[in-house]
């Protein structure tokens, strides 16, 4: 039998293999944030995983502190210099990940190592405040796993195997996986907080992609090659056909020679709506964009809780959308809006820059004095686009008189260059128009009910006011490219995004219906939803209280279940499976109404009862059985796991016959 | 100040001991039992460590932020972590969980050194890793993977010579993430005796004495008077390797001097020391002796043990002189 040598307690250095577990842990924790972080950080420290175990594996010395104080001042002041700050989240994550490698450079004990890992988990959990995406989520959740084993592989003296980290990634993925009830437990009860206690979330400056609120040749580019999710809608009856998927975020009525912009008014009565027809219910989950419109269906009629509704009917919310955001509203896909137009409407919707597009002034007043109704001057300008016009997502660059170069030399752009230069027209022919930038378009998810539209459905139009039919959208992209509004952006950006039109953002496409019921059940869980929580158990409305009742109750339950368990596989019994396999037969031979006797053995039982089961079918097996035994307990000297197997299985297989309890039987003692 | 240290300590001990008497449940340390000591939950004690309770609060930093930031993946994230260190206790307390200590055996031992005491642990079905023991404030990690016997040596400074109780010792493991202290006393009763110490660089051994001081100046085992076969714990140096070769079994000179000439060793010839010196002297002779199988005697007040030369008659000198009353 081998005597274990004992391991040296708490060495003061950690071993090679340990250490290297460990860089790996960090830098797995480092990559959840390399897409935000700058080159020249995410570069050396990357590389500070690999030098530091080969410098380890080379060199005894630990790393002096005349290399790493420098190196936390330097970190501390690049990232100064580079965020302005060391507080927030943009550079407060750089900083965390920073010190994290630096601790890794300079652990030596175990104490550092241990350090080391907690502080990676926090970096870890600090990557979540960013992407909230499941997939994101599962794949840091999994790394947790990862980090335990590092923690694990801390321990000295382990079990000697042939794949050491396969049984820590095992000790630690069964943790999490045991611990998962009481995670979901935790999730759903932890109450939530009506406010923040600190700062408020929206205060983070980071520039998302989404609608801006200012249009300019050009601003739209990135949006249009993006693919990641802009709102979900889920309607309540029939789904609007494509072609009248306009979602509504935006109405420009300002216009300074490049960009188009809104002040924001003193707020007014909305224009009046009359002649709605075809209205459509419907709620919308919202990404969260850090601006504070809210995309609705053209053109809303309600105004959504915690929002108000702008004098051009473009829904705002109270607060910039920091989170994702779901609101339900209704819209009217007929609709007659501001039949009388204000004299200040009008005028702001007339306004143009002076000294600005001369050629293309001359061309709307040749049209003026020709004496065309303004219906017919919407026509020619429609026309005109369509003539001799192109869409592309890459149109050259514009100069001082952007419409005058588009319309006249270039001739090539997208949405936002059209209804650009198609309200300057309107307006110079003295037709009151506006810019209306949204979405357009959508993919509909059969498998999920609702449709998906991506950043890459951003759209530019306009609206014209035309007496008697009030504002009236006319989209001149569609002019030109009536596929990008019949089929939506894929089909018109066949060489724009480099999964367009392909199978595979068709595949992302459905399988966005996963990313929904995450948004839903577990991004989108708030305090409202939480109160509803209870409402099973005859509670509407749960207070705090009721919740970390509820909280307590699930962690106490868990915990006494654990308990049992722990205690019930806690009591190992003595020796070894073929101790345990006898036990069993014993128990089986009670049961059955013939005990073995505390003082005898096999062969003394045997010889007691075989004159009992000598009648009986089982009698030849049972002997052999009993026989098996004693050769397996007292004859060998090396048993392996199989012989122990074999018999157990044996004593399964056995069919022991009822044999009636004499008085004199029932008396022996129990086993 | 070391004063006041000794008192803290000298009144730490005294309450403890107060404790142990009255309050046996609070101090959680056992009395003398027997062997075997079967840990069972009645007797183990979980603690968060230093690190478990730095974690815990970390833990609260992060489910704080998550909850702030209306974040519920970083909310996820976290009750994920907190559910796994929750979990790491139950996997520290199995591993503890059913451990038996089967029996104790201490090796020889000398005073003033350390005693090297086996404990050996019985089998069971699960592997328990990441063990410690501690006994006299050493810590010693050891594991049993799953279906075998385990025995762990560990060392124990020794300081006087006679009978000594190496007292409890603590199976402890902060198993597997080292959040949580799982720990048990257990005292199993054992008594070592503690040989007396060495003495560093003894004299010769007394050989002069007698009529055979010529023999030895020729030097050992030069003159033989036969052969015989080779037993275990014969010097090497003693074996007679042609003669063996030629009888393919182990063969050692036997000379005349294991024979005949007894050493005296007499605790009464040694004046010029002290009563511990001259125990201590007497047992470097003593293991010199038996190291080269020198037939010898011992005598100590009240005793004449031999002549012999074996282990056995080693051993009884070695305890005689163990006991040895003190000076006093």
């Amino acid at each position: 039998m081998p005597v274990c040598a004992p391991w040296p307690c708490f060495p003061m250095r950690i071993e090679q293999r340990q250490f290297n577990l460990l860089a790996i842990a960090a830098l797995v924790a480092l990559a959840s944030h390399l897409t935000r972080l700058p080159l020249w950080l995410s570069i050396p420290l990357i590389a500070i995983a690999p030098l530091s175990m080969w410098s380890r594996r080379h060199r005894e010395k630990p790393v002096s502190a005349w290399l790493r104080i420098p190196l936390v001042a330097l970190l501390v002041f690049a990232i100064y210099s580079n965020y302005g700050s060391i507080f927030g989240r943009e550079p407060g994550s750089a900083l965390a990940c920073g010190l994290l490698m630096l601790k890794v450079l300079e652990s030596e004990k175990v104490r550092d190592a241990k350090a080391a890992i907690a502080f990676a988990a926090f970096v870890l959990m600090s990557a979540l405040l960013f992407t909230q995406t499941m997939s994101f989520t599962l794949v840091v959740c999994l790394s947790l796993s990862l980090l335990l084993a590092a923690l694990n592989a801390l321990q000295p003296a382990p079990i000697r195997s042939r794949h050491p980290f396969g049984r820590e990634l095992r000790t630690g993925a069964l943790l999490l996986g045991f611990g998962l009830p009481l995670a979901i437990g935790a999730f759903l009860f932890v109450p939530r907080l009506g406010s923040p206690l600190w700062g408020a979330p929206g205060a983070f400056d980071v520039a998302r992609t989404g609608l801006s609120e200012s249009m300019a040749p050009g601003s739209m580019t990135e949006l249009l090659i993006d693919d990641s999710p802009a709102l979900r809608v889920h309607f309540e009856s029939k789904v609007p056909p494509n072609s009248a998927r306009y979602f509504r975020a935006l109405v420009l009525w300002d216009f300074d020679g490049r960009t188009w912009s809104r002040d924001s008014w003193p707020q007014q009565t909305q224009e009046e709506i009359s002649s709605t027809t075809q209205l459509i219910s419907y709620t919308v989950t919202l990404e969260p964009t850090n601006q504070p419109w809210l995309a609705a269906l053209d053109v809303p009629l309600d105004t959504p809780p915690l929002s108000r509704m702008s004098r051009d009917r473009s829904l705002f919310a109270r607060n910039n959308v920091d989170q994702l955001r779901q609101y339900r509203t209704r819209s009217a896909l007929g609709y007659v809006l501001a039949a009388s137009l204000h004299a200040a409407d009008r005028n702001r919707a007339l306004r143009l820059p002076k000294d600005f597009n001369p050629k293309t002034h001359a061309l709307a007043e040749r049209w003026r004095s020709e004496g065309r109704a303004d219906s017919a001057i919407v026509d020619a300008a429609l026309q005109l686009f369509n003539a001799s016009f192109t869409y592309s997502l890459t149109p050259p660059l514009l100069g001082r008189n952007s419409v005058d170069e588009f319309l006249f030399e270039t001739r090539t752009g997208y949405c936002e260059h059209f209804s650009s230069a198609f309200v300057v027209m309107m307006r110079s022919a003295g037709i009151p128009a506006r810019v209306v930038t949204g979405y357009q378009g959508g993919w509909w998810n059969e498998l999920g009910d609702y449709l998906l539209v991506r950043q890459s459905d951003a759209h530019a139009w306009s609206e014209v006011w035309l007496e008697g039919r009030g504002w009236v959208r006319v989209d001149p992209t569609a002019s030109v490219n009536p596929e990008r509004i019949e089929l939506g952006a894929s089909a018109s950006t066949s060489n724009g995004s480099w999964s367009a039109g392909s199978w595979l953002l068709d595949l992302r496409n459905r399988l966005d219906v996963v990313n929904r019921m995450w948004t839903q059940t577990i991004v989108q869980f708030n305090a409202l939803r939480q109160k509803s929580l209870l409402t099973p158990f005859g509670k509407a409305e749960a207070e705090h209280s009721d919740l970390l009742l509820a909280l307590s109750l699930i962690v106490a339950v868990f915990l006494i279940v654990t308990t049992l368990w722990v205690l019930r596989t806690g009591t190992v019994r003595r020796g070894d499976g073929l101790d345990a396999a006898w036990r069993g037969l014993q128990q089986r031979l009670t049961r059955h109404g013939m005990p073995m006797r505390l003082d005898e053995g096999p062969i003394d039982y045997l010889k007691r009862v075989r004159p009992a089961l000598d009648k009986t079918a089982v009698a030849r097996d049972f002997e052999r059985l009993l026989r098996d035994y004693v050769d397996l307990r007292y004859a060998r000297v090396n048993l392996s796991d199989a012989d122990i197997q074999a018999f157990a299985r044996k004593i399964r297989e056995l069919k022991l016959p009822r044999v009636v309890k004499s008085h004199q039987q029932s008396a022996e003692p129990r086993i | 100040m070391s004063s006041i240290g000794v008192s803290t300590t000298a009144l730490r001990q005294r309450l403890l001991a107060w404790a142990e008497r009255r309050l046996p449940a609070l101090t959680r340390l056992r009395a003398v039992e027997g062997l075997p000591i079967r840990l069972h939950r009645r007797r183990i004690y979980v603690l968060p460590s230093m690190f478990g309770i730095v974690f815990a609060i970390l833990l609260l930093v992060m489910q704080l932020g998550a909850l702030n930031y209306a974040n519920n993946s970083a909310l996820l994230l976290t009750s994920l972590l907190m559910a796994a260190a929750w979990m790491s206790l139950f996997t520290g307390f199995r591993t503890l969980a059913g451990l038996e200590l089967i029996a104790v055996h201490a090796h020889e031992c000398h005073a003033d050194s350390t005693v090297s005491i086996r404990c050996r642990f019985s089998r069971s079905t699960r592997s328990r890793p990441s063990l410690r023991i501690r006994w006299a404030g050493l810590d010693r990690a050891f594991s049993i993977p799953a279906h075998t016997n385990a025995e762990i040596d560990i060392d124990v400074p020794t300081r006087q010579r006679g009978w000594m109780r190496p007292g409890r010792l603590k199976l402890w493991t902060d198993q597997p993430l080292g959040l949580f202290v799982i720990w048990s006393w257990l005292n199993p009763e054992l008594s070592v005796l503690v040989y007396p110490a060495v003495e560093v660089s003894p004299p010769p051994l007394p050989l002069g004495g007698r009529s055979a001081g010529e023999r030895t100046a020729r030097g050992d085992g030069d003159e033989y008077s036969g052969l015989r076969d080779y037993r275990n714990g014969d010097p090497q140096r003693q074996i007679a390797w042609k003669a063996s070769a030629r009888h393919d079994s182990l063969l050692v000179r036997e000379s005349e001097r294991l024979i005949h000439e007894d050493l005296h060793f007499d605790y009464a010839a040694l004046r010029d020391l002290n009563h511990e010196a001259r125990i201590s002297r007497l047992t470097a002779w003593v293991v010199q002796a038996a190291a080269v199988q020198l037939s010898f005697r011992l005598e100590i007040p009240g005793q004449l043990i031999g002549p012999g030369y074996d282990e056995v008659h080693r051993h009884a000198c070695l305890r005689a002189l163990a006991l040895l009353p003190d000076a006093h």
